[in-house]
C-alpha cells in the first residue's frame, strides 16, 4: 500500500468517512445543545386515563409495571371507599364479594371515627385500574394509574402506549418520571 | 337500587367532565395527630443502566473489530455473538437497541419536546462510527437481533443474485417507512415489528410470537433474513461500510482465486474478480447508464405522486386518525358497539370535530410524508439500477463491505497462510 500513490478514490473515501463524521457529530451536537439531551420515561396521564384495563394486559411484564398510587394528601379517607367496596355492596364490610379489587390488594386501616386509611399493596396490584375507577366514580380521584419505574423496562415503543385509547401514556423527562395529582391541581 | 345508581351516574357524568379538580368528599379534619404518609416514587431504573449499558456496547465493537480484523477466528466471534444475545437479548430484553434508535434520533428532531437520551445517541452513533473504519463488525458479534439469526444458522441455502439483489433494497424503504412513522408520532413500527422480541422476551402477542417463529424457522436454512431483507439500521450500516478504510480482508496474503471463500459465504458476499471479457466496451455501458439515469428521473416523479396520493391512507396507522375513523363508524351507526378509543374520547369529553380537524391535519401532512418517501424510494430504485450497470476492477476475491456481516466464515475456509504459503 505504502509503495503506491493513493488512489482517486481512496482520496475519495477518506473525504467522505470524514464528512459522514462530521456531518453525524454536528447532529448529534445540535441535538444535545437542544436545551439538555436526557433521558425520557413513560408515565400514564391520570386526566387521560379512562381506566380501560389495558395497562393489565398490554404490558410486556406479568404483572404489568403499572400499579396503583395513592396520593394520600387528596384522599376524603372515606368510611365507604368505592376504590375499594363494589357499587352494589351487600355490606359495609370486607367481604371478597363487596370488594372491586381482583387481587384482594387494597388494605384498609382505622384512623380515628371515620376516617379509614386506605393503602395498595403493590406486590399484589396488577394495575387494571378498577379501584381507580370506582375512586373516580364518586371519590376525590386520589386513586391513580401510573408506570412504577423500579418495574418498568423502558421499552423504546411502549406496548401499553400504542393500546391505550385515550394515549394518555406520554414520554417525561427521567428527571420528573411520575405525573401523580397533589392536591391543588398541581403535578 | 340498579336505577338509582344510573341515575346517579348519570347526574354526576356533566360534573366529571366538568373540572378535574373539584372535591367531592371534603378533606379529613384528623383530630389523632394522623401523619399523611407520601406515596413511593421509586426513580427510573433506565437511567443507571443507561451508561453501562453504552459502556458494554463499545466494548463488545471493540472485541468484535479485534477479532474479526486481528484474531480472525470464528469460535471467538461466535462467543461474542453468544455473549451478546444473552446481555442485549435476555437481559437487557432488547430495549434499546441501535436498529430501534434510529427512531429515536428522527422523533428527536421533529418533537420538540422530545429530548434524546445521549445514551440512545450513543447505541446509534457507535455502530455508525465501527462500520466507516471496519465495516459491519456491529452485525457479526454486538446486535442482538443479528446474533440469534447468526446462532441458529446451520444449513445456508444459496439465493440467487437476482432475488438477492432486489430484495436488499426493502430494508432502504423499510428505512424510509420507519423515518415517516416515527417523525409524524404514529409511533416505532421497528420496535413494533421487531422479529425476535417474542424471543428475547419469552412471550409475545399470538401475532408477534408467529413472526418470530417465521423468523427463526427461516434463519435456519436463509443467512439473516432480517438482517439482509429488513434491518433499516443495516442500510445506514451499509452505506457507511462502502466507506470503510479497513474492512475485513478474506485471504492474508495474495488471493489464489480458488473459490473457497465464496462458496463459504452464507450471505453471498464475496465477489468474484473480474474476468477479462466481464468489462462491455466503454461506449456500451455509457449508453446503458445514459438509458438508466434517464429512467431514474421519470420512476423518481411518478413514485412521487404515487406517495401524495398514497398519504392520506399511510396515516391511517396514526392512533389519531384511527380515532375519527372509528368516531365517524360510530356517528353513522349509533347502535353498534363502540370501540374503546371512541368511548374513552366520549369520557374524556373532547369535541368532536377537534378530533376529525386533527385528523384531517395529519392526513394533510402525510401527502408531503408520502411523497417523500415515494422519492425516496425512486431514488432508492434508481440507485440501484445504476449501480447494476458499474462494474468494478476487482483483482481477488473481496467481501464486499455492505453486505459482508463480518462473520468470519471466510477465514478459514481460505488456504493462504499469513507468510503467502498454501495450506
Amino acid at each position: 500500500m505504502a509503495d503506491e500513490p493513493k488512489s482517486r478514490r481512496a482520496v475519495l473515501a477518506d473525504g467522505v468517512r470524514l464528512l459522514g463524521l462530521a456531518a453525524t457529530s454536528g447532529v448529534l451536537g445540535a441535538l444535545a445543545a437542544k436545551s439538555g439531551a436526557r433521558n425520557m420515561v413513560w408515565q400514564i396521564d391520570p386526566d387521560l386515563c379512562t381506566q380501560c384495563g389495558k395497562c393489565a394486559t398490554s404490558c410486556v411484564l406479568t404483572p404489568s409495571a403499572v400499579k396503583c398510587v395513592h396520593s394520600y394528601a387528596l384522599c376524603g379517607y372515606c368510611q365507604l371507599c368505592f376504590g375499594l367496596f363494589r357499587d352494589k355492596r351487600a355490606g359495609n364490610d370486607l367481604h371478597a364479594e363487596n370488594l372491586r379489587c381482583p387481587t384482594d390488594a387494597i388494605r384498609r386501616r382505622f384512623v380515628e371515627d371515620p376516617y379509614y386509611e386506605i393503602t395498595i399493596e403493590e406486590a399484589l396490584c396488577i394495575g387494571c385500574g378498577i379501584c381507580v375507577k370506582g375512586c373516580g366514580l364518586f371519590g376525590n380521584r386520589s386513586l391513580q394509574l401510573q408506570i412504577r419505574h423500579d418495574r418498568c423496562i423502558g421499552c423504546n415503543e411502549c406496548s401499553i402506549a400504542r393500546d391505550c385509547p385515550s394515549n394518555a401514556i406520554r414520554r417525561v423527562p427521567a428527571s420528573r418520571p411520575y405525573l401523580l395529582r397533589q392536591r391543588g391541581g398541581t403535578r | 337500587m340498579k336505577r338509582t345508581s344510573l341515575a346517579l351516574t348519570g347526574l354526576l357524568a356533566p360534573l366529571l367532565a366538568m373540572g378535574q379538580e373539584q372535591k367531592r368528599q371534603p378533606p379529613p379534619d384528623f383530630t389523632s395527630g394522623y401523619q399523611l404518609p407520601s406515596p413511593t416514587t421509586p426513580v427510573p431504573k433506565e437511567a443507571l443502566f443507561a451508561w453501562f449499558d453504552v459502556g458494554v456496547l463499545l466494548l463488545a465493537l471493540v472485541l468484535a473489530a479485534y477479532i474479526v480484523l486481528s484474531r480472525r477466528s470464528r469460535a471467538w466471534l461466535l462467543v461474542l455473538t453468544a455473549f451478546s444475545a444473552a446481555y442485549f437479548g435476555f437481559y437487557r430484553l432488547g430495549c434499546v437497541c441501535s436498529v430501534g434508535s434510529v427512531q429515536n434520533v428522527v422523533l428527536a428532531f421533529a418533537e420538540p419536546s422530545y429530548r434524546l437520551g445521549l445514551s440512545v445517541a450513543a447505541f446509534f452513533l457507535l455502530p455508525l462510527l465501527f462500520a466507516l473504519f471496519y465495516g459491519r463488525v456491529f452485525c457479526s458479534g454486538v446486535c442482538p437481533l443479528g446474533a440469534i439469526q447468526e446462532l441458529v444458522l446451520v444449513k445456508p441455502l444459496r439465493i440467487p443474485d437476482w432475488i438477492a439483489g432486489p430484495l436488499g433494497l426493502v430494508p432502504f424503504l423499510y428505512l424510509g417507512l420507519a423515518v415517516l412513522y416515527a417523525s409524524s408520532g404514529a409511533g416505532f413500527v421497528v420496535c413494533r415489528y421487531d422479529p425476535f422480541i417474542a424471543l428475547y422476551r419469552l412471550g409475545s402477542s399470538p401475532l408477534m410470537a408467529w413472526l418470530t417463529g417465521m423468523f427463526l424457522a427461516a434463519s435456519l436454512f436463509i443467512g439473516r433474513p432480517y438482517c439482509r431483507f429488513l434491518c433499516p439500521y443495516g442500510a445506514l450500516l451499509r452505506v457507511a461500510s462502502w466507506l470503510a478504510s479497513k474492512p475485513a480482508r478474506i485471504a492474508p496474503a495474495a488471493c489464489i482465486s480458488c473459490h473457497l471463500c465464496a462458496k463459504e459465504c452464507p450471505y453471498g458476499a464475496i465477489l468474484p474478480p473480474s474476468a477479462e471479457g466481464d468489462r462491455a466496451p466503454l461506449h456500451q455501458l455509457r449508453r446503458t447508464l445514459a438509458r438508466r439515469l434517464a429512467v431514474a428521473a421519470p420512476l423518481v416523479v411518478c413514485l412521487t405522486v404515487l406517495g401524495w396520493f398514497a398519504g392520506p391512507a399511510m396515516a391511517r396507522v396514526h392512533p389519531k386518525v384511527t380515532l375519527a375513523r372509528e368516531l365517524a363508524l360510530s356517528l353513522d351507526r349509533p347502535e353498534a358497539p363502540k370501540t374503546l378509543a371512541v368511548e374513552a374520547h366520549r369520557r374524556l369529553g373532547r369535541s368532536d370535530e377537534e378530533v376529525f380537524r386533527e385528523a384531517a391535519a395529519i392526513q394533510r401532512s402525510f401527502r408531503f410524508g408520502g411523497a417523500a418517501f415515494g422519492a425516496w424510494a425512486g431514488v432508492v430504485v434508481a440507485a440501484y439500477t445504476v449501480s447494476l450497470a458499474l462494474r468494478r476492477r476487482r483483482r481477488e476475491y473481496v467481501a464486499e463491505p455492505g453486505t459482508c456481516f463480518a462473520c468470519a466464515r471466510c477465514f478459514a475456509s481460505c488456504p493462504v497462510l499469513p507468510n503467502g504459503d498454501r495450506s
